[in-house]
């Protein structure tokens, strides 16, 4: 799976649990800063991300993934 | 082998993540041959996709404690999925922001009275809404954490703890005829969501682990989970209004 394909499913995963538009979730953004998302939303992004992707996101690596790229890139090395 | 609690029907309230205590004792009682159902607070599909992660995936009824239509619609709701309870976990708690980590002395009555309510009372709204289930009797478990002393950053949720405390043994008073045992499990901390949203709490997770005498480790939520599915087993049967410290040893030393 390619990151931009990575990309496509995480976007679609964050507009369905956080409300955001898909076309405001880009690799730079951050989260909490720019997207809004509240801390129970991101374990909920972090919980469809393992079901979709097949990865374990545990909570201390799950802090560090600030940015929609870091996510992505996480995914992409761990999956 | 039988499991501890084969044939047993149990409703867990409080998962809301695979870190959840609640969730370790759906899944330990699974494991000992349980049937559960989970309720949900708030985020339903959250918690939908973690009871897929249970040994076997468990239906989630919605319920907040604060709601009289939720609560007055359980038990029916609940026979949906099952023909009566043997054991209810009551796993809830809730205080906003000012009650937990910030001045103790600032917080207005308003956040407390939610504390309290969210709790403690609850505890006596959730087991009397599951009460028509139980006409033999059944066990009911809570999760505290001790009260009888101050920690630092606590605070109000401590209050509530001891008023959950005290609303046990009035519980336990007034079920006993029913043959409704009603206990606590009073565990070390644990590093669950509810836990990490606590500031300042953290600094007890190492103190614990330093003291325990035997041991402590706040990332194994299993030690609890084994203790509250003893409790909700028929191997307590004239305990009631109890709190069993799962705790490492640590409520046990002065110093």
């Amino acid at each position: 799976m390619s990151n931009e394909e990575i990309l496509k499913e995480l976007r679609a995963i964050v507009e369905e649990v956080a409300g955001v538009s898909p076309e405001d979730i880009t690799e730079e953004k951050s989260f909490v800063d720019d997207l809004d998302v509240d801390s129970l939303s991101m374990v909920e992004i972090a919980v469809q991300a393992e079901d979709k992707f097949g990865v374990k996101i545990p909570d201390d690596q799950l802090a560090n993934l600030k940015t929609v790229g870091d996510a992505v890139s996480y995914i992409a090395t761990n999956k | 082998m039988t499991g501890l609690l084969e044939g047993k029907r149990l409703l867990i309230t409080g998962v809301i993540t695979d870190a959840s205590i609640a969730f370790h004792v759906a899944k330990v009682a699974q494991e000992q041959g349980a049937q559960v159902v989970l309720t949900g607070f708030g985020r339903l599909r959250l918690v939908e996709t973690i009871a897929k992660r249970l040994p076997e995936p468990a239906p989630v009824i919605e319920l907040d404690v604060t709601n009289d239509e939720h609560l007055d619609t359980l038990a029916t709701r609940v026979a949906e999925h099952v023909d009566g309870l043997d054991g209810v976990l009551h796993s809830i708690a809730y205080g906003p922001p000012s009650t937990l980590g910030e001045d103790f002395l600032a917080a207005p009555w308003q956040d407390v009275a939610t504390a309290v309510q969210v709790s403690a009372y609850s505890l006596k709204s959730l087991t009397t809404a599951c009460l028509p289930l139980m006409p033999h009797g059944g066990s009911v478990v809570g999760m505290d954490f001790d009260a009888r002393v101050a920690w630092p950053a606590y605070n109000w949720m401590g209050v509530a703890k001891a008023a959950l405390e005290s609303t046990t043994r009035y519980l336990a008073r007034d079920l006993g005829p029913r043959g409704v045992r009603v206990n606590l499990v009073a565990a070390g901390p644990v590093r669950t969501m509810a836990a990490k949203s606590i500031p300042g709490f953290s600094e007890l997770d190492s103190a614990w682990e330093k003291r325990a005498p035997l041991g402590w480790d706040v990332t194994d939520p299993t030690p609890v989970a084994k203790a509250c599915c003893a409790l909700l087993s028929d191997w307590f049967p004239a305990t009631t209004g109890s709190m069993v410290w799962v705790d490492g040893g640590v409520h046990a030393l002065g110093m």
